[in-house]
């Protein structure tokens, strides 16, 4: 699934009526995707008898290994739009999209995996409206369940949207095709195995994702004679731009292209936006409450952020190398309002840059198994959509709403069943889409609206114990307006951004930064004014939910190589020595 | 003495993809070797090495983590 930042807007203006596409197949890539979808389904079929009770449905049984945990907890997030919108964002902003994959990510995951995912272990939850509702009550778990719910599916109906275009404008598939044998491939395979066969197959499209993906940057750099060949060409190709400095041109955000400055990439991207990704979206965060126990549960953010610190390998770097490849027999690349103006011309767009370049490079076999690549991802993103869209309709609405007392039974039934009908609900909204395509930024935005209000509502309900059950709705309510507020009046009145974002030229994933910082700082100051006028809960029923009322199990007896707080650190480490390489 | 089997490790299930595909490729490069595809670096012959890569991982996972029988 695709999150924040990622402009899907140019996939919505891709022809129409494409008849045939980028890539032509061969019978050997069609056995290959063919293979894929019955090894999906076999997968769930087998899991089915292993998924009897809501433990086993819902949070696989909490019996998964940090390593299965990890890998899935990363699968989840690398839909395939992510991997051809960030390529895509390469091509336009050059190594600053690294940023998304490094700053803007690897602290977030290891906060997770080190501050708080004690918390989301130990008290138990089911989900994180679960957590907010052991921590403030029903009123902000349901505020949260439902808008987290409502936009789950929309998205994955806006994804399937987009994923169905990009397959026919880049293999000429029909639509109707593409929506349906994808999507109802996956509702099979979850309403059988629940989240135990959503986090099997997504380890899988791990591996297909990356052997399918891996050969374009290591072809690439044969062909550019390695990264300084690379960079070579694109500073002959783009003499006048920094294409291939991450932190250099941060100093002013018009020594950019993306007209942000370092600031916002540390606090808004850094410590806020990828923080409210990365630890509260239940999409990524269910996969790590899988754990069998606490130390794995802590370790599986700490693998998989290794592994994300890797993606700009093959995301990033194909990119990178459209500009360099440019001038030697590839296509330029334009921005979507500008192919869409132009129609008759038929060119390219800055998000096909990744399937380009699996032209370029792959013959048959490879093409199919880079296709699948594309294929898992986007299933990867759906299967974690429906599975926490089943998880939190029927634990945090369905069961504190409507029926409260039900058998086990009853609520696995109610999982499998939301499963099904939040599919179809989704490929409705894939369908509205094709007839009111400008609603899909919009459903992007309002996604984005709750990332920031929420991590601001869970990190202060676990690291305060004073706020009170007030301060968390109504800091959480303040904050998602505070978003929606930016983001009008930024629509409406395109010369404010300077207002919101101290530079007029900010591009919209700068201004979703400052979007991200503005309403983070509602949400902390509302929570705390309210505290201050409100009655606080009392100490014992906070324990096991709050820092300071948390008994955490020491780490003191492992040895050091066990203790997941090491290996965060080793990460870390990685994380600076990669930013002073690039810098 | 009864016996029951355990759940399949994911590790298996991934490397027998990871082993059909690679033979697919394997062989679909060894297919092509005398007339590559029109692609970039073609001469370079990724299919076959990638394959045969594919082919030793996907077995590596197939031989250490295919289902076993577990005596109660």
């Amino acid at each position: 699934m695709i999150h924040f930042g990622v402009s899907l807007h140019g996939l919505v203006l891709a022809p129409a009526a494409a008849t045939s596409g980028i890539i032509g197949l061969s019978p050997v890539d069609v056995a290959i995707i063919a293979i894929y979808f019955v090894a999906v389904l076999g997968i769930g079929f087998y899991l089915k008898n292993y998924a009897k009770s809501g433990e086993d449905f819902f949070v696989a049984g909490r019996e998964m290994t940090a390593w299965v945990a990890g890998l899935a907890f990363i699968s989840a997030n690398l839909g395939s739009l992510e991997l051809m919108g960030w390529a895509g964002n390469a091509y336009q902003y050059g190594i600053l999209a690294a940023h998304w994959y490094w700053v803007g990510a690897i602290p977030a995951m290891l906060f997770l995996a080190i501050i708080m995912m004690p918390f989301y272990y130990i008290c138990k939850t089911h989900s994180v409206p679960g957590y907010l509702q052991l921590r403030y009550g029903h009123a902000t778990s349901g505020l949260s369940a439902i808008t987290f719910a409502v936009m789950t599916i929309l998205m994955s109906g806006v994804n399937m949207y987009a994923m169905a275009v990009v397959m026919q404008v880049i293999l000429g598939w029909n639509f109707t095709f593409s929506v349906w044998v994808s999507s109802i491939t996956v509702g099979i395979y979850v309403a059988l195995g629940g989240l135990y066969s959503a986090i099997f197959n997504e380890v899988v499209q791990f591996f297909l994702i990356w052997l399918g993906a891996l050969l374009i940057p290591v072809l690439g750099l044969v062909e550019n004679g390695g990264w300084s060949g690379m960079v070579a060409r694109i500073h002959q190709n783009f003499p006048t731009q920094n294409f291939t400095h991450m932190w250099g041109p941060m100093v002013h955000p018009s020594q950019n292209p993306m007209g942000v400055q370092w600031f916002a990439i540390v606090f808004g991207l850094g410590a806020v936006l990828s923080m409210g990704y990365w630890t509260t979206d239940f999409l990524v965060v269910q996969r790590v409450i899988a754990a069998k126990d606490i130390r794995s549960a802590k370790m599986a953010p700490v693998i998989g952020a290794f592994f994300k610190m890797a993606v700009p390998f093959i995301v990033i770097l194909p990119g990178l190398m459209g500009l360099a490849a440019f001038h030697h027999h590839f296509p330029r690349l334009y921005p979507d309002d500008y192919v869409a103006a132009h129609p008759a011309l038929h060119l390219h767009k800055y998000d096909q840059v990744l399937p380009l370049m699996m032209a370029r490079y792959l013959g048959p076999g490879l093409l199919g198994l880079g296709i699948t690549a594309l294929i898992a991802g986007f299933m990867s993103g759906m299967a974690g959509n429906i599975s926490a869209f089943a998880t939190v309709w029927t634990y945090d609405i369905y069961r504190p709403f409507i029926k409260k007392t039900a058998t086990d039974k009853h609520y696995v039934n109610m999982g499998r069943w939301c499963t099904i009908i939040g599919l179809f609900i989704s490929i409705g909204a894939a369908y509205v889409v094709t007839h009111f395509g400008s609603l899909m930024d919009y459903v992007q935005a309002l996604f984005s609206f709750f990332i920031a209000p929420l991590f601001g509502t869970v990190i202060i309900g676990m690291l305060w114990k004073r706020a009170t059950k007030a301060a968390g709705f109504w800091g959480l309510l303040v904050g998602i307006f505070t978003a929606v507020g930016i983001f009008l009046t930024i629509r409406l009145h395109p010369s404010s951004v300077g207002w919101f974002c101290f530079y007029a030229g900010a591009k919209p994933l700068a201004q979703q930064m400052w979007q991200a910082l503005w309403a983070f700082l509602a949400v902390v100051t509302v929570s705390v004014l309210v505290t201050a006028v409100t009655k606080p809960r009392p100490e014992a029923e906070l324990r096991d939910l709050v820092m300071g009322l948390t008994d955490i199990p020491s780490e003191g007896d492992l040895p050091l190589v066990k203790r997941p707080v090491f290996w965060a650190g080793v990460c870390f480490g990685v994380f600076l020595i990669l930013q002073w390489i690039f810098r | 003495m009864s016996e029951e089997r355990r759940m399949i490790p994911v590790w298996f299930f991934a490397g027998l993809l990871i082993f059909i595909y690679g033979i697919l490729i394997f062989a679909s490069g060894l297919a092509e070797w005398s007339h590559p595809p029109n692609t970039v670096l073609a001469n370079l012959h990724a299919p076959v090495w990638w394959g045969a890569i594919m082919i030793v991982m996907g077995g590596l996972f197939i031989q250490l983590f295919r289902p076993k029988k577990v005596k109660k």
